[in-house]
This record gives C-alpha cells, sequence and structure tokens, in this order.
C-alpha cells in the first residue's frame, strides 16, 4: 500500500533469474568480455542512482572511475596483497566525492554549475594525470607513469592470500558479485526513507528543506555513495585491463556514462544497467571495424534520445506497455458494457 | 627586462587565445543561456576549413578570416534549426543533446579527414625580443582579437542589432516587446555564434597540427571563461579571459604548462562557487 | 511581554530601494494575523525575512521566535523549531502523489507506519482523501495549494506563516480553507499574507497594512479596511476623496 512508484521495488524473482544466468554464464560464454559490460554497467548504475533518483547530473562521474582504478592500482604496486587497495578504491573516490559535493552543495550552486564543476574536476584530474610521466612523479613505489600510465600492478587475490589471484573466471564472479551486491544496496537505500528523501529533492528542493530535511547532507550522501560505486567499477576496470591510463578520467569515458544511462532509463536502476550493457557491446563491436566511428553512432544516438525519447528506452518501452495494458482494458470495459445490450453490428 | 617582455606577451597572447575562443559560445551564452557543448568542435571544423582551403590554393587570410566564418556559421544554422531550437529553455538537455553533437561532429571529420594531424604554416614570420625568439603569428591574433571585440561591442552599442541582442539578454518577452521574432533572433544568434567560432578555429589552425579531438581542447577552456564571465557576454568573457590567462601563464612560467592549465581550471572551480552568477552578475550587472 | 515571533527594527535594502524600513512586529500567542499591503509594500520581503529565506546580517535589524534570536538562521534551522512555512511560490512535489508529499513532510516527525495515520488525519481535515492517488502534478491549482497547506501542517507547527493561500483557489475551497485555518488557530499561532480582501474579511482577525516597507496600521479589520489611510494607499486619492 505504501509503495513508491518513484523509488521501485525489488523484484527478487528477475533478480534471482539474472542471478542465476550470470552464475552459470561462464558455462557456454567467453567470461573476458562479459566483465568488462559488467564493469560499465556498475559505473553507469552508479550514476543511475544519483541523476535518476537524486537528480544530480555529474558531468563528470568519471573522476571517481578514474580515482578508483588509480588507487588500486597505486595502492597495490605499494602494498602486494590486494584488500586494502580494494577498500581503498572505493573510500578514496566517496572522500573526494565528499569533499566536492559539500563544497558544492552547501553552496547552494545550480544544477548548470554543478555541472560545469563536475567536468572541470575530471579534466583537472586528466590533465595532471597525463603530465605526470618520469620518474619524480611517484607515490611510494609506485610511478604514475604520465600518459602511459601504470601497468603491470598486482591484481585481485583472495582476501589474505597474495598469491592466490583471482585472474579469469573468478575475476568475472567478483564483477557479478559486485554489480548485484551494490544493486541491492541501492535498492535498499531507495526503499528506505532515505531513497524518498532524495526523489524529493529532486521533485522539488525548496519543499523538501521547508520539510526540515537537510538537503545539501542528502545531496552529499548520495554523491558519495554514488562516487563508491563507481570507483569500485574503477578498481574492477583496472584489474580487466592490467593497466590503468589517464583515459579513465576522459571526456570520453564521462560522456559515454551519461550516455548508457539516458538512452538505457533515467529514474530505474535496471535502465543505467542495461543500456551500458547493450551500448558497450554495441561499441565493442564497431571498435573491431574502421567504417563506422563509434564516436559518429553514440552522437547520434544521444542526440536522438534527448530528443526524442527523453526518459530513455527502459521508462519509454514501460510506458508503452502501460497505455496498451491501459486501453485493452478499457477497450474490454466497453466491450463488456455494450455486450449488455449488444446487437450486431452490420 | 626582455624576461618581462616576453612574460608580458605570452600573458597578453594567452588572455587573446581565450577570449577568441570563448567570444562564439558567450554571444550564445548571453543571449540565448544555451550551453554549446559542441563550441569546441564549431573551432575545430573553422581549423578544418581554412586547411582544406590553403591545400586547395586559396590564400590564407581569405580562408581563415571569410571563408571559415561562413562556412561554420551554415553549419551553426543547420543545426539551430535541426536540433537546438527544439530545446530551449531545457538547459540540461541541450548541453547533453549538444554534446552528442560534439561527438558526431568529431565521428564524421575521422571518417573524412582520417587521424592523422593536418597543418598549414604560420602566414607570418618570427621575430627576436631581445634574445628570445618569437612567434609573430602571435601578435596577429591578439590583434585580430582586439578587432574582433571592438567590433562586436560596436555593434552591440550602436547598432539596431544590437540593440535586439541586448533585449534577447534580458529575455525573449523582450525581443517580442521590441516586434521581433524570438525564433528568428535566436536562429540568427545561434548562427552568428558558429560563425565566431569558426573564425577563432581559422585563425588558430596555423599554430598547431589539427586532429579531429582539438575541439576538447577548445571546449574546456572556452567553457570555464563564459561560464565564469556571465551573462555579459563581452565585459564578462574579457574579464574572466583576463584573470584566467594571467594565472595561467603565470603559474605556467613558475613551473609547467600543465600546472598552469590545473591552475586554471582550479581557479574556475573557486570563482564559480564564489560567484554563481559570475563576474558580470557579481561586478557588470547589466553590462554588455 | 515578547510574542510568538517578533522583529525588532527589521531592515532591508535591494540596491536603491527601501524594502523594510525598521519593522517592529509583534504576533502574540495563538494570534492569527493578516498582512496585506499593496504590490511592492514589503509583506513577501518581510516573509523571506521571517523565514529565514533573506539571511539576515548585523545590520538588518532582529527577529526573535518564541523568545529565540533567529536573526540570521536559516530557513532550516527555522523549521526545524516547529514552524511551519507555505510560500508564495507554489513548492509541491508535483511527480508525486497527494499521498506521498504528505508521507514524505510527516515522516521527519513520526515512524514509518505512524506517518499513514497522521496523513490520513490530514486527507480527512482538508477534504483530500479523494485525490490521496492522484498525481500533485495534475491537479488544479486551487488543489494544489491545498495539499501544500496540508504539507505544512501535517507537522503540527506551532506557528504557521502563509504566503498567498488562496490564490487561485475556488469560492468553496477558500471557505473551506479559512475554515481550516481558524481551526489550526486553537492550538497554533499564525500569519498570512494575502491580497483577497473577502479571504481576509472571512478571517476576522487583526490585520497589518503594509506601506512603503513600514506598517501603516494595525487591528481589527473592520477598523483597518475602512481607515482611509488603507484605502489611499489601495485605491489611491481620487477615488477615496
Amino acid at each position: 500500500m505504501n509503495e513508491w512508484r518513484a523509488t521501485g521495488s525489488m523484484q527478487w524473482g528477475w533478480f534471482l533469474l539474472a542471478l542465476a544466468l550470470l552464475v552459470l554464464l561462464p558455462l557456454g560464454f567467453d567470461t573476458h568480455t562479459m566483465s568488462l559490460l559488467l564493469i560499465w554497467a556498475l559505473f553507469a548504475m552508479s550514476l543511475g542512482l544519483l541523476w535518476g533518483y537524486a537528480g544530480l547530473l555529474s558531468f563528470g562521474h568519471a573522476a571517481w572511475f578514474g580515482l578508483g582504478a588509480y588507487t588500486y592500482a597505486i595502492a597495490a604496486v605499494n602494498i602486494g596483497e590486494s584488500t586494502v587497495p580494494l577498500l581503498l578504491a572505493i573510500l578514496v573516490p566517496a572522500a573526494g566525492a565528499a569533499i566536492v559535493g559539500a563544497m558544492m552543495f552547501y553552496g547552494r550552486i545550480s544544477d548548470v554549475y554543478m555541472g560545469v564543476i563536475t567536468l572541470v574536476v575530471t579534466l583537472i584530474l586528466f590533465n595532471f594525470m597525463s603530465a605526470t610521466a618520469g620518474d619524480a612523479y611517484r607515490i611510494g613505489d609506485a610511478r604514475l607513469g604520465g600518459f602511459n600510465g601504470i601497468p603491470g600492478f598486482p591484481i585481485l587475490n583472495v582476501p589474505g592470500m597474495p598469491e592466490v589471484s583471482l585472474f579469469g573466471v573468478p575475476m568475472y564472479y567478483v564483477c557479478v558479485a559486485a554489480l548485484l551486491g551494490c544493486y541491492l544496496l541501492a535498492r535498499w537505500l531507495l526503499a528506505r526513507s532515505f531513497g524518498r528523501i532524495l526523489v524529493g529533492i529532486r521533485e522539488n528542493e525548496a519543499r523538501c528543506e521547508l520539510m526540515g530535511y537537510n538537503v545539501p547532507a542528502c545531496k552529499t550522501a548520495v554523491f558519495a555513495i554514488s562516487a563508491a560505486m563507481a570507483g569500485l567499477a574503477g578498481c574492477l576496470f583496472a584489474n580487466w585491463a592490467e593497466i590503468v591510463t589517464p583515459g579513465v578520467f576522459s571526456l570520453r569515458q564521462t560522456a559515454e556514462v551519461i550516455i548508457w544511462v539516458l538512452v538505457g532509463g533515467l529514474g530505474t536502476l535496471l535502465g543505467p544497467v542495461l543500456g551500458a550493457m547493450a551500448l558497450g557491446a554495441v561499441k565493442l563491436y564497431l571498435g573491431e571495424q574502421t567504417v563506422i566511428d563509434n564516436s559518429l553512432v553514440l552522437g547520434l544516438l544521444l542526440i536522438f534520445v534527448v530528443l526524442g525519447m527523453r526518459r530513455g528506452a527502459l521508462p519509454t518501452l514501460q510506458g508503452w506497455w502501460d497505455s496498451r495494458r491501459r486501453r485493452l482494458s478499457l477497450a474490454q470495459g466497453a466491450r463488456r458494457r455494450l455486450g449488455a445490450s449488444s446487437e450486431p453490428t452490420a | 627586462m626582455d624576461y618581462a617582455g616576453v612574460v608580458a606577451l605570452e600573458i597578453l597572447y594567452m588572455i587573446a587565445f581565450l577570449a577568441l575562443i570563448s567570444a562564439g559560445l558567450a554571444i550564445v551564452f548571453g543571449m540565448m543561456r544555451v550551453i554549446n557543448l559542441a563550441h569546441g568542435e564549431f573551432v575545430m571544423l573553422g581549423g578544418y576549413t581554412t586547411i582544406a582551403c590553403v591545400k586547395a590554393g586559396v590564400d590564407v587570410y581569405l580562408a581563415m578570416l571569410v571563408i571559415a566564418p561562413l562556412v561554420v556559421g551554415a553549419m551553426g544554422l543547420v543545426v539551430e534549426r535541426l536540433i537546438i531550437r527544439w530545446l530551449y529553455g531545457r538547459i540540461i538537455d541541450t548541453m547533453l543533446a549538444t554534446w552528442g553533437l560534439s561527438l558526431l561532429l568529431v565521428g564524421l571529420v575521422t571518417l573524412i579527414f582520417g587521424t592523422s594531424a593536418v597543418s598549414v604554416p604560420a602566414p607570418i614570420p618570427g621575430y627576436q625580443l631581445g634574445s628570445y625568439q618569437m612567434g609573430g603569428y602571435n601578435l596577429f591574433i591578439i590583434g585580430i582579437t582586439v578587432l574582433l571585440l571592438v567590433f562586436m561591442w560596436a555593434v552591440l552599442r550602436f547598432t539596431r542589432a544590437g540593440l535586439i541582442a541586448r533585449g534577447a539578454m534580458q529575455g525573449p518577452e523582450v525581443v517580442a516587446a521590441l516586434g521581433y521574432d524570438p525564433g528568428k533572433v535566436y536562429m540568427i544568434t545561434f548562427t552568428v555564434g558558429a560563425a565566431l567560432s569558426g573564425l577563432a578555429g581559422g585563425v588558430l589552425a596555423p599554430l598547431t597540427g589539427l586532429l579531429p579531438s582539438s575541439g576538447g581542447a577548445y571546449i574546456a577552456k572556452a567553457f570555464i571563461t563564459v561560464i565564469t564571465g556571465g551573462a555579459a557576454a563581452i565585459l564578462g568573457t574579457l574579464s574572466s579571459a583576463a584573470i584566467f590567462g594571467v594565472i595561467n601563464q603565470l603559474v605556467s612560467f613558475a613551473s609547467t604548462p600543465v600546472i598552469g592549465e590545473i591552475a586554471m581550471l582550479a581557479l574556475a572551480i573557486v570563482l564559480l562557487r564564489l560567484m554563481p552568477q559570475g563576474i558580470s552578475g557579481r561586478f557588470f550587472r547589466g553590462g554588455t | 511581554m515578547s510574542g510568538v515571533l517578533e522583529t525588532l527594527d527589521l531592515t532591508m535594502r535591494f540596491g536603491g530601494v527601501q524594502a523594510l524600513d525598521r519593522v517592529n512586529f509583534t504576533l502574540h500567542e495563538r494570534e492569527l494575523r493578516c498582512l496585506i499591503g499593496p504590490n511592492g509594500a514589503g509583506k513577501s520581503t518581510f516573509f523571506k525575512c521571517i523565514t529565514g529565506q533573506y539571511r539576515l546580517g548585523h545590520d538588518n535589524g532582529r527577529v526573535l521566535i518564541r523568545g529565540t534570536e533567529v536573526t540570521g538562521a536559516s530557513t532550516l534551522e527555522i523549521v526545524r523549531m516547529g514552524v511551519g512555512v507555505k510560500t508564495q511560490v507554489p513548492a509541491v512535489m508535483n511527480g508525486m502523489t497527494v499521498h506521498e508529499n504528505l508521507w514524505l513532510a510527516a515522516r521527519r516527525l513520526h515512524g514509518w507506519a505512524g506517518s499513514n495515520g497522521v496523513v490520513d488525519e490530514i486527507l480527512d481535515e482538508l477534504q483530500l482523501g479523494a485525490l490521496a492517488r492522484s498525481l500533485v502534478g495534475e491537479l488544479a491549482h486551487g488543489q494544489r495549494q491545498m495539499v501544500e497547506v496540508g504539507v505544512v501542517l501535517v507537522q503540527r507547527p506551532w506557528l504557521v506563516l502563509l504566503d498567498e493561500p488562496a490564490a487561485g483557489m475556488t469560492g468553496p475551497e477558500v471557505e473551506r480553507l479559512a475554515g481550516v485555518i481558524r481551526s489550526i488557530n486553537q492550538s497554533a499561532s499564525l500569519i498570512v499574507v494575502d491580497h483577497d480582501m473577502e479571504f481576509v474579511r472571512m478571517l476576522g482577525s487583526n490585520v497589518t497594512v503594509f506601506h512603503q516597507g513600514a506598517v501603516l496600521v494595525e487591528g481589527p479589520p473592520a477598523k483597518v479596511l475602512n481607515d482611509p489611510r488603507v484605502r489611499e494607499v489601495y485605491i489611491g486619492n481620487r477615488a477615496a476623496a
């Protein structure tokens, strides 16, 4: 009775089905590509939570993705065992986002300025990391490597056992666990009052404050949580690629995740996941040939979605489905009423 | 003494550079509150147009000062009619659609021109300042920028078109109240903005090798210059270009160009946070 | 004896305009006061100052709520003291249902299930029950106003500040609103800013007339509304003569 359409609900049936499919996937399919798609899905979902539910569009979400990747690489080179680096890869982006977020939200800046500031933060990171070539730029034992990045760091291992690395299929399962785990966390947050306050902030921030909610604090919190998830995705990406380069902070990367979320469906958690996986697959396929350029396709897609299908694929499809059902039941109702005093039509 | 001269010239050049690449975006943002994230690509297209013309034998000055603005202006017109026109008032949607446009343009240019850099030589030779070798073309850029800004200011202040434009900066109702169709005014504005971007791209083309991805470098700087400048298209942009130009160059000279650029970006964040209405909002209320 | 809301020499300037000129105002416990005045008189500025929407500095005077200094306090701090605010610009969540709006407002002070009970009470009081599942954005303007009043009341504030609550309402809705306000007044203090003279007469409470940033006249409605100075300010010299 008290379910809010705006925050969605946990569909356990579909979730368990997806879980089963993902767990069984390695039996028939190559996990390497699928891992990457799951990583992108997690990255997109993190933005989907922030943008779709709290209404906060970050034009620089790649900053946290990249910070997660770099933090992991640097920490792994210095520590050797992967548990602490993994934790740091989640905490450092969260802390960074908390600082930037507090600066923005307690300053009551508008949407446009939030877009500009988040974009500039990503640019700063990109420029900085691209310029750190040479031995002088290092954190501990890790050379930042400038444009070439950091190669050859230890990848994830079983916690406590640095010799047992999680390469190949185990890495895939780690990605599955990360995506599904974060999905559950996001669903949990949305089901609580916090999720409803976020939707309230998105709908009318002024009224939310007049209701007595600390709006800047809530915004900073969801910004940090979203960054933590993006950081986790970045860390997994670093492990997948076995190298981190400044490209993780690129304008391209931050534009892509926005497109995935928008095309997949703003206002849902599943939309961004599906959008990322579908468009990611398209990108990988396009990358293998040179006739159609990936930028071209993405660009056209973004334009069309903004002009025509603003809410994204999933909500639009849901909308068609809902209105079809409504029309069908209206027609059925009408037929029943007419049937009571029916005359055969000519 | 010479060194001071060099530094001063470099600062002037950087200010001119920022103002030049921001002019088109400033007009569009100031008048229409539209944030065109494809602006960098318009500049890039101006560059490619110039280089293609020069390689076809056209005089370089004609290519950069006349043909480039015309070609890119025409593209701007098409873009406005097909995309921007449907999104007025929807500022975030405009940012997204123009971001898509920028990706599209990069893809198209890559398809047509390939991914290797193209360039033309600078038509003005270098000169000596004391013991330093200076690029003569930079002086040309400074000169063109000054001329451009003066011309824009004169148009806005003294012509009827300028009056309509200043009205448009207040809002579409003012334009309508003056008896003009806001839709047409915005269409012309966007076209002019695109032409200015093309001009900037043309003028800057002889500097370095041009790549399809060059737009990316321009958009960030133009973006922060315009937004920090605020609504006053000329005064605001000039003020922020001045601040950023000075900081960028001073820090660059003190350390490295990359650190200079980062300092500029970081300063942008601070200024935006402190002055959400931009420099114009704080200091030049109602100015041009 | 200080009242539930008091302003001392409240002053506000915007550029060259003196919006408020050393306004001294007192609202007593359980009092209902209407603020009226022509456009530009300073009513809205006054409202924004006492609700924290304009953050006050040292030279803006003082505002006290139940003896507590709230000069310079933020809207959040003031609302959390137990003050309910309805702004002139409608502020409700259009994409959510009436029930969801009220529930969210109630939730801050009640538990998850308890909020439902409080919401049902308010839906009853304001006769919004039939609209509970409707999206606020799809309601008529007057209905949306009523929902916003509900959102304010659901937190049971002891001081209620309403800026033009009757705007856009139909005749019967205005009467209902007046009834609601009078019944809240039995346990809370209220300030109502409005232009609608009929509404002000319906409320039948003391009236404060603003003019050019200062209090012109204060008193019972019959006396104030018949005061020649008030008529002059609203209608102009010749008509009053």
